[in-house]
């Protein structure tokens, strides 16, 4: 079987969407991609679909926040394709205001990773069958992994500076 | 009555004695009994529930103080001991385990976690468990050694031993669970 190489892919995802792919770069030897966020549905179904790559394990789904950006919100799909043993990362990014569309629809897995997503960082992916917090206790009112909450309790009393005479 | 003694039951127990008699109070007797015989529920969540599970096996053996029977009813139990990191989204199921446990009820903290939150200063995690149920005895460590959950266990044998049996029916016991809103 053929080997499969990263520049292989990247031909084969800038052929197809061209414009769509925002940037690429490649680190230790995996790929990473950039793309529209409103075409993340179709890059994944291709990269399931083709018989040169087929991406068909999601190994994970993170977000990111980056509050200078003009689009802070960040989903980060990372693809493992056990066919040629070749790993992908596809980075889609959103405004605020923005929701991305779901995707299990092909990874019945993304369902509760979306869900993790959602919980920490609250990313509405459309079209989810069951969008709510998964890990986080259900009153908790804020996404916690955003920059502009605090990471630590406000409760927490014996780490105040008295105690230690300052 | 003829003579008035005093018998070491490991608390000081102060009692007549007499020909054919002994006479003592009922909440020193009552607390002797308790004392005991503490059933404890574990409450462990993480590596201060390995040390509890030391505390409990041959080496130091929690049986010595009465504790053979641990209990996983709280309806049973009489001594909670709750080891380990208690994160938020657990807290109204710790909570729902006190209530349920039937008075008198004792509850020991054992390790930083359970007691201040330890390490985790964090949005997700309680910072110590008496923000929602009053703890009797905090064993400090992280995780402390079975010496010292022995010790605190003994702690809370002392507390058991002298308590009065009015306390749970005063009015200083009922404001004491109002401030957590327990009935």
């Amino acid at each position: 079987m053929a080997i499969l190489e990263n520049n292989t892919v990247l031909e084969k995802l800038k052929e197809k969407f061209g414009a769509y792919i925002i940037s690429s770069e490649e680190q230790y030897g995996m790929l990473s991609v950039t793309a529209d966020s409103a075409f993340n549905i179709d890059i994944l179904k291709f990269l399931w679909e083709d018989k040169d790559l087929e991406f068909r394990f999601l190994t994970d789904i993170c977000g990111i926040h980056y509050p200078n950006s003009p689009q802070p919100f960040g989903v980060i799909y990372h693809l493992h394709s056990f066919k040629y043993n070749v790993r992908l990362r596809l980075k889609c990014f959103i405004t605020e205001e923005q929701s991305i569309s779901t995707a299990t629809m092909i990874y019945a897995s993304a369902n509760w990773m979306e869900r993790e997503t959602y919980d920490f960082f609250g990313i509405i992916f459309s079209g989810h069958p069951n969008l709510k917090r998964i890990l986080n206790m259900d009153e908790l009112t804020v996404f916690p992994m955003r920059k502009q909450y605090p990471l630590e309790d406000p409760n927490r009393v014996d780490k105040k500076d008295y105690y230690f005479g300052r | 009555m003829t003579q008035v003694t005093s018998i070491k039951y490991g608390n000081n127990l102060s009692t007549y004695n007499g020909p054919g008699f002994q006479l003592t109070s009922l909440d020193k007797a009552i607390g002797l009994a308790r004392k005991n015989s503490l059933w404890p529920l574990p409450f462990a969540t993480s590596c201060c529930g390995i040390e509890f599970m030391a505390t409990m096996a041959a080496t130091y053996d929690l049986a010595r103080f009465g504790s053979e029977r641990l209990s996983f009813s709280p309806r049973q139990a009489d001594l909670l001991i709750v080891a380990g990191t208690i994160s938020k989204k657990l807290g109204p199921v710790l909570k729902q385990v006190y209530i349920q446990m039937a008075e008198p009820k004792w509850v020991l903290s054992v390790g930083a976690c359970a007691s201040s939150g330890g390490i985790f200063d964090t949005y997700s995690v309680l910072q110590g468990i008496d923000e929602i149920i009053p703890v009797d005895v905090y064993v400090p460590g992280c995780p402390p050694r079975p010496e010292q959950i022995l010790d605190g266990f003994m702690r809370i044998q002392d507390l058991v031993a002298h308590e009065s049996l009015r306390r749970r029916n005063s009015e200083h016991y009922k404001q004491l669970l109002a401030k957590y809103d327990i009935e």
